[in-house]
C-alpha cells in the first residue's frame, strides 16, 4: 500500500491482509539497510489473524521515497507521522535491530501510541564499529559483506534454511543491495548515535527476542535491555544469530504469536 | 564503490561449501550424512500451523512435490555455491528450463536464445514451446548485436550456455548481461558444462542459471535431475514486464511476489507456482545421490580439466585429427574469454574432427575399448559419441554442415580414468581410423 508521510510517497506492506475497520495494528520497523520484506512471514500471519498490518519501508528504504532519516528520533517521529496518516491510534509496534531502536524511542516519546512492542536483537546503545561505517560511508560492498557475515550464526551461515531452498546469507547480501549508496551508512551511523532512552518510562508489555549466537547485538545487551524495561518477557533463541528472521523464523513468530495475541486488550 | 582499502571478512571456501552448505549433523538422530526423508508429506503439528505453511507465514514442508528437506539440503548447498538466493531441483535439466520459461512467460511472449544448444533445449524451444504460444529468436552466441536486434517487445528471457553445444563458443555473460539488462530482460544461463566450480554466471550478471545435475555435478550418471537457481539480483518490478512477479497473483490470494519477498521473487514464484502446478519435481532418492557427488565436485572437476588439456594436446599433434574445438586452446576463437570467465578451465566436453568424414567417425567409435559410447556428458567415466552416426544420423553432409556438425566430428567427455590409459585408448581409435583410410 502507498500513502503519503511527511511530504514522501511511501510504502507498507500488508501481509495481504484485508483488515475489518476495527482491526488492531501491528507495524514492523525494520533494520539498516533493509526494508518490509524482512517480515513478510509474520506480515502474512497477522493479517490472517485478523490485524491491521503495516510493515512499513522507512524513508529512502524499499519502495519509500525521501531521503533517510539520520537520527532514530527522526525515525520514531516519522513512524508517528505514519501512524496519523494511517488513523491508527495504538500499535503493536515490532522492530529488529535498527527498528527495535525506533520501536522504544517511539514507545518512550510516544507512548500513547504503543499498545505493546517487541524487540528483535536490540542493543541499547547499539554502537557500530568504524570498518563498518567507513566501509559503508564510502559505498563499499566490504560493509555489506561485515554486516551480512556478522549478522549470521555459523548455522545461518553453512545452512540449514529452515525455509526450503533459500541461501540465507546470500539472501541478506541482495537486499543490502538493493539500498540506495548513502542509506545503510546513514541508518548505521543513527544506530551509533542512539542515545539510550530512559526504558524504565516505558510502561507498554515489552518482548526482548534474542539470538545466543547473535554478534552483532550480543543477547546479553537484549538481556540488559529487557532490565530496564517494567512489564517485560525475554525469549533467547538457541543457536541464532542477529538475522533471525532468516535463521530462526518460525521461532521468532511463534515468540511474537504468544506475546501479542495474548495481550488481553488486543 | 569507491577504491578505499575496506577489506570484506573471509567468506566460507568454495570447496567447504561442496560439502556442507545447507546441512549440519541431523539434530535428532546425529547423523553425519544427509538423511534420505522418503516420505511424501508432512505432519502438521495442528491447524493453525498448517494454514500457516500454506500461506508461507511458516517456513517448513508440507508434500514433497513442493519441497523435501532432502531436496533442500541440495537447493541450498547449490544456491550457496552458485551465488544465488534460493534454488529447486527438478526432475532433469529441461525441467528446469521449463520451470523458468514457466514462471516468467506465457502464450505470446518471446525468447532470444543462442544457436548453439543442447538438442533437448532447442527442440524445447523450436518446436514445443511455440504450441504454447512462445516463440524463440535464435542467433550466433557471440553476436551481441545480434541479441539485440532480436529483441521484441513481447521478448522476456535472453538465454544461452555457458558453452555452446557443439562448437563450445564460450558466452560472453558480463557483455550479454549487458544487453539485456539494458532492455529490462533477465539473462539465463545454462552452466550444465561449468558448473559453479569453473564458472559462478551469477557473478558475471545473470539472473538466473540452470544445470542439468545429471551431468557434472553428479559425477557418477545414475540419476536425472536439475536445479534452478535465482541470482535474486533482477528488479522485476522496474522491468515492468513480468506480470507474474509484480502483479497480483489470484492463484494465491492476489499475492504480489515481488513485492512480499524482494530479492526472493522469482524462487518463490517457481515454488508457489511452477513446481505446485506443472509438478516436475525431483525423488529425494535422487536428492540423495547428486549431493554425493556434489561434496567431491572440485576434486572431480580439477581433474576432469586436467585429463581434458592432456588428451586435448594429444590430438592437437595428429594428424588424423583436422581440428579441435576447445575453448582451452590459444587456436579457439574464444579463448581470451574462456580465461577471463573460465580461469580454472574451460570445461570437460569437446569436439574435434577426423579426417576421412562419416566413415573415419564410425570407424574411430568402434576400435575404442575404454570411451563410453553413449548419449551423455559429464559422467566420471570418459564418455563418446558420433554425432553424424547416432544423434544427427537421418542428417545429409549437407545438412550437417548447417548444424554445425562435421561428417568426422567426434565429442568426447574426458572422464576421471588415468590420463595414460585415456591416451592409449584413443591410439586404438585413430589406428582404427588409419586403416580404413589405408584400404581406401
Amino acid at each position: 500500500m502507498r500513502t503519503v508521510v511527511e511530504g514522501d510517497a511511501v510504502y507498507y506492506g500488508t501481509g495481504s491482509g484485508v483488515p475489518a475497520d476495527d482491526a488492531p495494528a501491528i507495524v514492523f520497523v525494520h533494520g539498516a539497510g533493509f526494508d518490509h520484506s524482512v517480515w513478510v512471514m509474520p506480515a502474512r500471519y497477522f493479517a490472517r489473524h485478523g490485524y491491521r498490518v503495516v510493515a512499513l519501508d522507512l524513508p529512502g528504504h524499499g519502495r519509500s521515497e525521501g531521503a533517510p532519516r539520520t537520527s532514530i528520533e527522526s525515525m520514531a517521529s516519522w513512524v508517528a507521522d505514519l501512524l496519523d496518516t494511517l488513523n491508527i491510534e495504538k500499535a503493536a509496534v515490532v522492530g529488529h535491530s535498527m527498528g527495535s531502536l525506533v520501536v522504544m524511542t517511539l514507545a518512550a516519546q510516544h507512548h500513547e501510541r504503543v499498545q505493546s512492542l517487541a524487540l528483535l536483537g536490540t542493543s541499547a546503545p547499539m554502537r557500530v564499529t568504524n570498518l563498518l561505517l567507513d566501509a559503508a560511508s564510502d559505498n563499499h560492498h566490504a560493509a555489506i559483506d561485515m554486516a551480512n557475515s556478522w549478522s549470521h550464526s555459523v548455522g545461518g551461515t553453512r545452512g540449514t534454511s529452515e525455509t526450503p531452498g533459500m541461501s540465507i546469507l546470500n539472501g541478506g547480501e541482495r537486499l543490502l543491495e538493493r539500498a540506495a549508496d548513502g542509506v545503510f551508512h546513514a541508518d548505521l551511523a543513527a544506530c551509533n548515535e542512539f542515545s539510550a532512552q530512559n526504558l524504565a518510562a516505558i510502561a507498554a508489555p515489552a518482548l526482548v527476542i534474542a539470538g545466543d549466537a547473535d554478534k552483532m547485538t550480543p543477547s546479553k545487551a537484549g538481556l540488559a535491555v529487557a532490565e530496564q524495561l517494567l512489564d517485560v518477557r525475554t525469549c533467547m533463541l538457541p543457536g541464532c544469530g542477529h538475522a533471525m528472521l532468516s535463521e530462526q523464523p518460525n521461532a521468532v513468530l511463534d515468540a511474537l504469536a504468544a506475546f501479542i495475541l495474548n495481550e488481553p486488550d488486543r | 564503490m569507491s577504491d578505499a582499502p575496506h577489506r570484506s571478512p573471509k567468506k566460507t571456501g568454495f570447496d567447504t561449501l561442496a560439502l556442507h552448505a545447507g546441512q549440519i549433523p541431523d539434530p535428532t538422530t546425529g547423523a553425519r550424512a544427509t538423511p534420505i526423508y522418503q516420505s511424501a508429506a508432512f505432519v502438521f503439528p495442528d491447524s493453525d500451523y498448517a494454514a500457516g505453511l500454506f500461506n508461507i507465514e511458516r517456513a517448513g514442508h508440507v508434500y514433497s512435490r513442493l519441497s523435501n528437506p532432502t531436496n533442500a539440503v541440495l537447493e541450498e548447498r547449490m544456491a550457496a555455491l552458485d551465488h544465488g538466493v534460493g534454488a529447486i531441483a527438478t526432475a532433469s535439466g529441461q525441467a528446469a528450463m521449463h520451470l523458468a520459461v514457466a514462471t516468467l512467460l506465457g502464450a505470446g511472449d518471446h525468447i532470444v536464445a543462442s544457436q548453439s544448444l543442447y538438442g533437448g533445449t532447442h527442440n524445447l524451444l523450436e518446436y514445443t514451446l511455440p504450441r504454447f504460444g512462445i516463440e524463440t529468436t535464435f542467433v550466433d552466441p557471440r553476436d551481441m548485436d545480434a541479441f539485440k536486434a532480436a529483441i521484441q517487445p513481447e521478448t522476456k528471457l535472453i538465454f544461452g550456455e555457458i558453452l555452446g553445444n557443439p562448437g563450445l563458443e564460450v558466452l560472453d555473460v558480463p557483455r550479454l548481461a549487458d544487453v539485456a539488462h539494458g532492455a529490462g530482460l533477465p539473462l539465463l544461463v545454462d552452466a550444465t558444462f561449468s558448473t559453479p566450480y569453473l564458472c559462478k554466471p551469477i557473478e558475471h550478471g545473470a539472473d538466473l542459471v540452470m544445470h542439468s545435475a545429471t551431468k557434472f555435478l553428479s559425477g557418477h550418471g545414475v540419476v536425472i535431475g536439475g536445479v534452478i537457481v535465482d541470482g535474486g539480483t533482477f528488479d522485476w518490478e522496474a522491468s515492468g514486464k513480468f506480470a507474474t512477479l509484480s502483479e497480483p497473483y489470484s492463484g494465491f490470494h492476489d499475492l504480489v511476489f515481488a513485492e512480499e519477498f524482494g530479492p526472493h521473487a522469482f524462487i518463490t514464484r517457481a515454488r508457489k507456482e511452477g513446481i505446485r502446478d506443472f509438478g516436475a519435481c525431483m525423488a529425494p532418492m535422487t536428492a540423495f545421490q547428486i549431493l554425493q557427488g556434489l561434496e567431491t565436485l572440485p576434486l572431480r572437476m580439477a581433474k576432469h580439466v586436467s585429463n581434458t588439456q592432456v588428451v586435448v594436446e594429444y590430438l592437437a599433434e595428429q594428424a588424423l585429427v583436422e581440428s579441435i574445438s576447445y575453448p582451452g586452446l590459444t587456436s579457439h576463437p574464444d579463448f581470451e574469454l574462456a580465461q577471463s570467465l573460465l580461469p580454472k578451465g574451460a570445461g570437460a566436453v569437446f569436439s574435434f574432427e577426423l579426417t576421412g568424414g562419416r566413415e573415419a567417425g564410425r570407424a574411430f567409435i568402434e576400435h575404442l575399448e575404454l570411451f563410453s559410447h553413449l548419449a551423455n556428458v559429464g559422467d566420471a567415466k570418459s564418455l563418446v559419441i558420433h554425432p553424424a552416426s547416432t544423434t544427427h544420423h537421418r542428417m545429409d553432409e549437407q545438412s550437417l554442415r548447417a548444424a554445425g556438425i562435421g561428417a568426422g566430428l567426434i565429442r568426447l567427455s574426458v572422464g576421471l580414468e588415468d590420463s595414460a590409459d585415456l591416451i592409449d585408448d584413443l591410439k586404438l581409435g585413430l589406428r582404427g581410423v588409419q586403416k580404413l583410410i589405408g584400404k581406401r
